[in-house]
């Protein structure tokens, strides 16, 4: 407090002078992180429009792009997957996070970190870990044939893919939406009671709307690594069934495919891109309801 | 109803959990099956602990993540600091689209694009030796960048200017101002941001696959490559250790009553 | 409270800056000054590593280098899964190795394109333990080197058929040739390789065709099988074969005949035959790649590799055969391989029987084509009626929900 009494007779041009110089250390302030940008996310994007966009010998060509026509079905199958694990989250994980929202205080957050876990540790564990539980020859299978059934050939079928992706992203669509609602004010709720509701009407007609935004983000954060994945279908579908994901990772193992792969990172990219658009769309009309 | 409810949260949790608990009990197990529980052992985590390529990849890790943090908040710190102040929309709004998207893309996008970009170096250098820790940690500062200017930029849109005017009417200079006053006020942000990097870089698995070589192994790569060859049960021991380290942590997080959701706007990572 | 957060904050961050400076120094200190690193790049089990009581023969290579030379050596050892994904980390220039260890065609496909350096005898006198089958001037098996200059023999082996007894029956018609693996009655039980050249090696021995056709319209007939094969086949997989064999997972694979030994270890229930229709024998070689910074170290270990000790060693590790004679006349190594299965020495070395050829280098051309027709077998994919139909479902609902909230909204709005 003593210095601050004496530095206050000091002539405010001084004054002003500092602040011309602290303005332009906050205007410098961005330029390295501009930089790193630049260098760093906007040139490797460049980078992938340069080799879609040419052939082996760096000259300019579609070829790469058209011959995409012989992934259509990859594309197809990916987009499926990534659409059924989103829904298949969704409907198991909007009523439990409404459940949980419903416990205890105390037990919510044990329940939270019970979600998070799964999300904090790594996903090629707990992938591994679901396909040695459902192999052929792994515990789930040898518990069935020792209550004398047949066994359910999992891995290396399309619902195994999906149940990966179920099992890996459930956690990521169940938090957002957990979170909205316990943002959500219990008394909306006792209100739409009070004006004649039944439950049922509670829940789309407030509940449900009221959470919106929770659903589209979870509905983002399931959807987009469903939709690239690799490991879940290398593991899961045992190198059968190649995704998007998996082609792309292939591709960038060869050196003459690169330009391929390029190609199909982009499609992939512009693909999310629209769906998020769509989604955010989604998010925007009932934006004026979000509290 | 309420009964039902639990039964329904007992049960998902059962199933989530179903696989993680199989491979800790069977961590245990003397025998190397997966099937069959045959005789309770701690060999694996013997044999864990005599694994020198699994030490270094884990050295390599942490090295890697807190390298990473550290440098993506000074970084991203600084940078929300020049954007918050940055007056021209059509200079701030580009920069701000271009920082997230490595949030937006997914990561083997991400990954495959930054492996251009480092294969197109050093061919023009023509090195052999680009690949590693130095591609490795521009590529976790990048995908960590983001999540840094996420945190970080509420608190300077929040700062309340009449403060710091207040502060240099009672005498401080504007960098005692800055530091004095604005500076506490942003640093919940710069640490949320931080940990959220460190724990991203640790987690990391898809776009390290791509700007790593096999001469600087990361922990997850090194699991993969556990994974995609023939698995040792010390893998599952090693699975099991993180889970329980995880599961420290969080506790301890949590109910030091810190801010829970952090990882909720975390992206879904692969 | 301000100042305790910004303290911690100060604390946290210098911490975070100095730990790398720390663990910087540390790794500097401890590969202090004169360590050099060997990079070692090879196939994935194919060491003897230290685990599971085994000799761990780089340890011994860097003990022995620094008594003999008084230098110290730090083995970086690295691990891959096929002859194409190293190829592809080496081709791709941005990695550096001293010792890499290919099959024949990928060391063809190499020194055609200059990527590898030739090999200083003078360093590796112990190349006089290889059998002249495999290596000098009258070598049947060094057809992928023929003037021995770039390789030395790592060891050799070949494809097989493994299957587990209590899934297929002893007197199953389809035992003894390729027909196994494509038989239906095994559907969902079958393991084919994820790498083009074995694959599709697969195919051409079953068909009679030759592995190193030049023409197009071959490969389309082992094409055609491969996608005939596809329903049947439970995966693609390399390594993991492993585990998926050992418990059970799946019947019958197609797989190196050394791995076969060290399953059967795991699981009595395996068997092998090598199919009457032919199959591929191949030589893994060492190999030092052009850009190698430590050369003369490189030839050191190839060395040491085959001295009697660690040679014997990776032989007992890996269970293939050895084209050494010090480990194929060691009575230890012959008991041991008997041990791990009755007629196991057998099954690798008195082979003369089995119709064998081997893979060549193909031509660029081919090589591109290859790789176009493995891209046309993976993304040969049936998308299936029920994924359709359930995907409208979905987007008919997701749509409607859409369109409801849009709609109300409107009429919200108007009032």
């Amino acid at each position: 407090m003593k210095d601050l009494s004496l530095r206050r007779k000091e002539p405010p041009p001084a004054t002003r002078k500092g602040q011309a110089q602290r303005n332009i250390f906050q205007k410098l302030a961005a330029v390295p992180h501009t930089v790193w940008t630049v260098m760093f996310i906007a040139a490797p994007m460049l980078f992938v429009l340069y080799f879609a966009f040419t052939d082996a010998e760096g000259n300019f060509s579609f070829a790469n792009i058209t011959n995409l026509g012989q992934y259509t079905n990859v594309f197809i199958l990916s987009i499926a997957f990534a659409l059924i694990a989103t829904a298949v989250c969704l409907v198991i994980g909007y009523p439990l996070a409404y459940f949980m929202s419903r416990q205890s205080l105390r037990a919510q957050k044990v329940l939270m970190v019970l979600i998070m876990l799964p999300m904090w540790c790594n996903l090629l564990i707990r992938t591994y870990a679901l396909m040695a539980l459902l192999d052929n020859g792994g515990l789930l299978n040898s518990l069935l044939g020792k209550l004398g059934l047949e066994p359910l050939p999992i891995v290396g079928s399309y619902f195994g893919v999906i149940l990966g992706m179920v099992y890996d992203f459930l956690p990521y669509m169940v938090l957002p939406i957990f979170t909205a609602m316990t943002k959500l004010d219990y008394r909306y709720i006792e209100a739409s009671h009070d004006l004649g509701c039944n439950n049922l009407q509670t829940m789309t007609k407030v509940v449900m709307p009221l959470t919106l935004s929770g659903v589209v983000s979870g509905v983002t954060m399931v959807f987009v690594p469903s939709i690239s994945t690799f490991y879940i279908s290398q593991k899961l579908g045992a190198g059968k069934i190649d995704l998007v994901g998996d082609t792309i990772e292939r591709l960038f193992q060869n050196v003459s495919t690169y330009n391929v792969g390029a190609a199909m990172s982009l499609v992939m990219m512009i693909l999310i891109l629209i769906s998020l658009t769509i989604m955010n769309k989604f998010s925007d009309e009932e934006g004026g309801m979000v509290p | 109803m309420k009964f039902l409810s639990k039964c329904y949260i007992g049960l998902i949790f059962f199933l989530l959990y179903i696989p993680i608990a199989v491979l800790i009990v069977f961590s245990f197990n003397e025998s190397g099956s997966l099937a069959e529980f045959s005789g309770f052992s701690f060999m694996w985590y013997k044999e864990l602990f005599h694994d020198e390529e699994a030490f270094s990849a884990l050295r390599n890790s942490l090295v890697l993540a807190v390298s990473s943090a550290a440098i993506a908040t000074v970084l991203g710190t600084f940078g929300a600091l020049g954007l918050h102040r940055m007056k021209r929309r059509y200079i701030k709004k580009p920069i701000m689209t271009l920082t997230n998207i490595p949030m937006m893309n997914p990561d083997i996008v991400t990954g495959v694009s930054m492996m251009l970009l480092f294969v197109a170096v050093a061919t023009f250098l023509g090195t052999r030796e680009l690949f590693g820790f130095g591609t490795l940690l521009i590529a976790h500062v990048t995908f960590n960048l983001p999540y840094v200017i996420l945190s970080v930029m509420p608190r300077f849109q929040q700062l309340d200017k009449s403060l710091s005017e207040a502060a240099q009417d009672l005498g401080c200079t504007p960098s005692e101002a800055f530091f004095k006053v604005e500076l506490p006020e942003i640093v919940p942000g710069i640490v949320s941001g931080l940990m959220m990097s460190f724990t991203l870089s640790l987690d990391d698995f898809v776009i390290s696959h791509f700007v790593s070589s096999p001469n600087f192994q990361t922990l997850p790569l090194y699991v993969y490559n556990q994974t995609a060859h023939n698995v040792k049960f010390s893998m599952y021991a090693l699975s099991a250790l993180i889970v329980a380290v995880i599961l420290v942590i969080l506790l301890v997080v949590n109910f030091a009553g810190s801010a829970a959701d952090r990882k909720g706007k975390k992206g879904g990572r692969v | 409270m301000m100042k305790k957060h910004l303290r911690l904050a100060a604390l946290l961050l210098a911490g975070l800056l100095l730990f790398p400076l720390i663990m910087g120094m540390a790794a500097c200190s401890k590969s202090g000054g004169d360590t050099v690193t060997l990079y070692v790049y090879n196939w994935g089990e194919y060491i003897s590593d230290g685990s599971e009581d085994t000799l761990d023969v780089n340890e011994m290579f860097e003990e022995w280098y620094y008594e003999t030379y008084g230098v110290k050596v730090e083995v970086n050892y690295s691990t891959y899964s096929s002859n194409e994904s190293m190829y592809a980390k080496l081709s791709s220039g941005s990695v550096n190795y001293d010792v890499v260890v290919p099959s024949d065609y990928m060391i063809e496909r190499m020194i055609a394109e200059d990527m590898l350096a030739e090999l200083n005898f003078d360093n590796i006198p112990h190349i006089q333990n290889i059998d002249p089958a495999f290596f000098g001037d009258n070598a049947e098996f060094d057809y992928y080197d023929p003037h021995n200059k770039y390789a030395v023999p790592y060891m050799y082996g070949m494809i097989g058929i493994i299957y587990n007894t209590s899934m297929v029956a002893e007197d199953d018609p389809a035992l003894g040739s390729w027909q196994l693996m494509w038989d239906e009655r095994h559907a969902g039980n079958i393991l084919q390789f994820n790498n083009s050249r074995d694959a599709f090696g697969t195919a051409q021995y079953f068909l009679g065709l030759d592995v190193n056709a030049e023409d197009e319209a071959e490969w389309r007939l082992a094409l055609e099988k491969l996608k005939e094969q596809k329903p049947v086949l439970q995966g693609y997989v390399m390594d993991e074969i492993f585990n998926k064999m050992e418990n059970g997972s799946a019947a019958i694979a197609a797989y190196y005949a050394g791995d076969f030994l060290a399953m059967y270890e795991n699981n009595e229930d395996l068997e092998f035959f090598y199919p009457a229709e032919g199959t591929n024998l191949y030589v893994d070689a060492m190999c030092i790649p052009k850009s190698s910074q430590n050369k003369e170290i490189a030839e050191r270990y190839i060395d040491f590799m085959l001295t009697e000790e660690p040679a014997v060693a990776n032989a007992e590790y890996t269970y293939y055969a050895s084209p050494n004679t010090v480990v194929r006349e060691s009575e230890e190594y012959i008991e041991y391989m008997n041990t791990i299965k009755e007629g196991g020495y057998d099954l690798m070395y008195n082979t003369d029987a089995v119709h064998t050829t081997s893979y060549e280098n193909l031509g660029g051309a081919q090589l591109i084509m290859l790789n176009e027709l493995w891209e046309e077998l993976k993304s040969d994919i049936e998308v299936g009626l029920p994924i359709y139909v359930i995907c409208a479902v979905i987007l008919v609902i997701l749509i409607g929900g859409g369109t409801f909230l849009g709609v109300r909204k409107r009429i919200r709005d108007k009032y």
